[in-house]
């Protein structure tokens, strides 16, 4: 009924640069949500002050029924956002299946019951053979999985993954959303960030479009589509119809 | 015995970690327990206490530096404050050695987390630099305070002795003290690196960001770092003063003994259990072998000496002896096509 995250007129502003200007948005439980747009849309930016990154410069941002706008990023973890970083940010003197104990702890201070946990969630995206391994010798690919698991380990309600298939292969995209959709499966709602559109565009249940640090779209993916502000802003004015 | 040893170390070479570790380590142990009365010289036994207090100086910087990656140059205030704590309780009020020591330890800690609240603000090189100016300011207040003997230091009667004031004449009670503070240290790192603690300091040092997303707060777990390895290093203070006798700011706060606990870990190996323990070996060896071949002319000899071993680990092996073991082992099992 209420929905899980509320963006209300989120701004925030870098001195006289405006990131995110006036954004709202919601989300409900087990959504997949797609956040996308030109370079320098502000789409990182959002993801930095739901993650508790960032504190807004005006608005507010609620998960459920708590605030979460103005939060220490270990807090938002603590209220159940998980997320991943553009770049992995493995952690290299630990092994794969020790970079997601370092999220299960959070919620089991057992060291053997966070490494089951662990072992369950590497085996879930797809990693169990390289539980061992040093995370620093996984490929790209596999540290992108990596860094999926370590956030799934907080048991999160919303996940934000922030380029997750950005510089992958086909075959790893299918994996890729392959695994979203398992994520989703679970209750558990994604905010993903993507800049590959034909890995986001089919799973996504909506997709929200920044240009400018502004929404210029909010919709079903095959409207946003055809939206024509969209088409502009991605190819310029003259292609709109 | 010695023997047996040397016969037992050859197949250890292919596959010594499932049977023969715990006889590995119980010969360990014994001939550690045993070195007192197979060493003859005062001099080479105090070589010894040297090693060992330095190992213990090592593991209790390396759960800060090492494992949490807070790199601190003014560990020699907390050593220093466990110097004198234990010895002004002493003088003062007859506190025995053993509560003094740990009296000055929850001093130590105390003091460094209300030290670390705002210095933990800086981040890298600018914390080190903090943590320097702390040690300094350390070192001028305690050459000003008279209640602390100011400048001239303070001295420890031998009238009393024995183990509740801790005073022996003979040196050999210093060694099984010294190896003791080291074990219990070791224990300490051992049981971090396994647990919760370990596994935060870990990922603070490689990615704060993403540590802080997994719900883990960097100022609650750098003190927490600090309070640990301050503590440690309180009560290696401790004892210094009670082998000494006699402390003064020159011998327990100067900046060089804050750079010999760091360059103790780094040499070794920072974030590994046994790192600093083998760094000490190294480093108070060449540090007395220098001292005795330049003698009293050679003073800042050991000076130049840790100006090249910093400039030489930077180059060849940031990870020091344990990196290089490591990384050799690994080229010999590569090699050898089978890892056992």
């Amino acid at each position: 009924m209420s929905s899980l995250l509320r963006v209300e007129n989120l701004s925030k502003r870098f001195g006289g640069l405006v990131a995110n200007d006036d954004i709202s948005f919601e989300m409900d439980r087990g959504q997949i949500v797609g956040l996308i747009g030109p370079n320098g849309a502000g789409k990182t930016t959002l993801f930095n002050s739901i993650a508790g990154f960032y504190a807004p410069t005006s608005g507010a941002i609620w998960l459920g029924a708590q605030r979460i706008s103005g939060l220490a990023p270990e807090q938002c973890a603590r209220a159940g956002v998980g997320r991943t970083f553009q770049v992995a940010r493995t952690f290299g003197s630990l092994s794969a299946v020790e970079n997601v104990m370092v999220g299960a702890l959070l919620r089991d201070r057992s060291v053997a019951r966070a490494r089951a946990h662990a072992l369950a969630l590497l085996d879930f995206v797809g990693l169990a053979a390289m539980a061992g391994r040093a995370a620093g010798t996984l490929t790209i690919s596999e540290q992108r999985r990596l860094a999926v698991a370590r956030a799934l380990a907080l048991k999160p309600q919303l996940l934000l993954m922030d380029e997750v298939m950005a510089g992958l292969n086909p075959s790893e995209v299918h994996e890729a959303v392959a695994v979203v959709l398992k994520i989703r499966a679970q209750g558990i709602a994604c905010l993903i960030v993507e800049h590959v559109l034909e890995g986001i565009m089919p799973i996504a249940d909506r997709i929200v479009v920044l240009d400018y640090g502004r929404k210029i779209a909010d919709g079903p993916p095959a409207d946003v589509a055809r939206d024509p502000a969209v088409i502009a802003a991605y190819l310029g004015d003259e292609h709109a119809a | 015995m010695d023997a047996n040893v040397s016969m037992l170390a050859k197949p250890a070479v292919t596959s010594w970690r499932p049977g023969l570790a715990p006889l590995g380590w119980a010969t360990a142990a014994a001939l550690l327990a045993l070195l007192p009365t197979l060493v003859d010289s005062p001099a080479h036994l105090n070589l010894l206490i040297l090693m060992l207090m330095a190992a213990q100086l090592g593991v209790a910087w390396n759960i800060l530096g090492g494992y949490a990656g807070q790199v601190s140059f003014g560990h020699a205030a907390f050593f220093g404050i466990g110097a004198y704590a234990s010895t002004l309780l002493g003088l003062q009020f007859g506190v025995n050695a053993w509560l003094g020591a740990a009296l000055g330890a929850l001093a130590a800690a105390g003091l460094s987390v209300a030290i670390g609240w705002p210095c933990f603000r800086l981040k890298g090189h600018y914390f080190a630099m903090a943590t320097i100016a702390v040690a300094e300011i350390a070192q001028v207040l305690f050459t000003n305070w008279d209640c602390a003997g100011a400048a001239v230091g303070l001295t420890i009667p031998m009238q009393q002795q024995g183990l509740r004031v801790l005073v022996f004449a003979s040196k050999a009670p210093y060694y099984y003290l010294a190896l003791g503070l080291l074990l219990l240290s070791l224990a300490a790192a051992w049981a971090i690196e396994r647990s919760r603690l370990g596994y935060y300091f870990r990922a603070i040092k490689d990615e704060p960001d993403a540590a802080r997303s997994l719900g883990v707060s960097l100022t609650r777990y750098k003190l927490v770092a600090l309070a640990i390895s301050s503590a440690l290093a309180a009560l290696g203070g401790s004892l210094y003063a009670q082998k000494e006798l006699y402390i003064d700011p020159g011998s327990v706060l100067h900046t060089g003994l804050s750079i010999k606990m760091a360059l103790v870990a780094i040499l070794g190996g920072v974030g590994t259990l046994f790192g600093p323990v083998l760094g000490a070996v190294a480093l108070t060896g060449i540090e007395e072998g220098t001292r005795a071949a330049f003698g009293g002319s050679g003073r800042g000899t050991d000076l130049i000496v840790y100006g090249a071993i910093i400039v030489a680990i930077a180059v060849f092996q940031p990870n020091g002896v344990v990196g290089w073991w490591r990384g050799w082992r690994a080229r010999r099992a590569a090699r050898s096509g089978s890892p056992s």
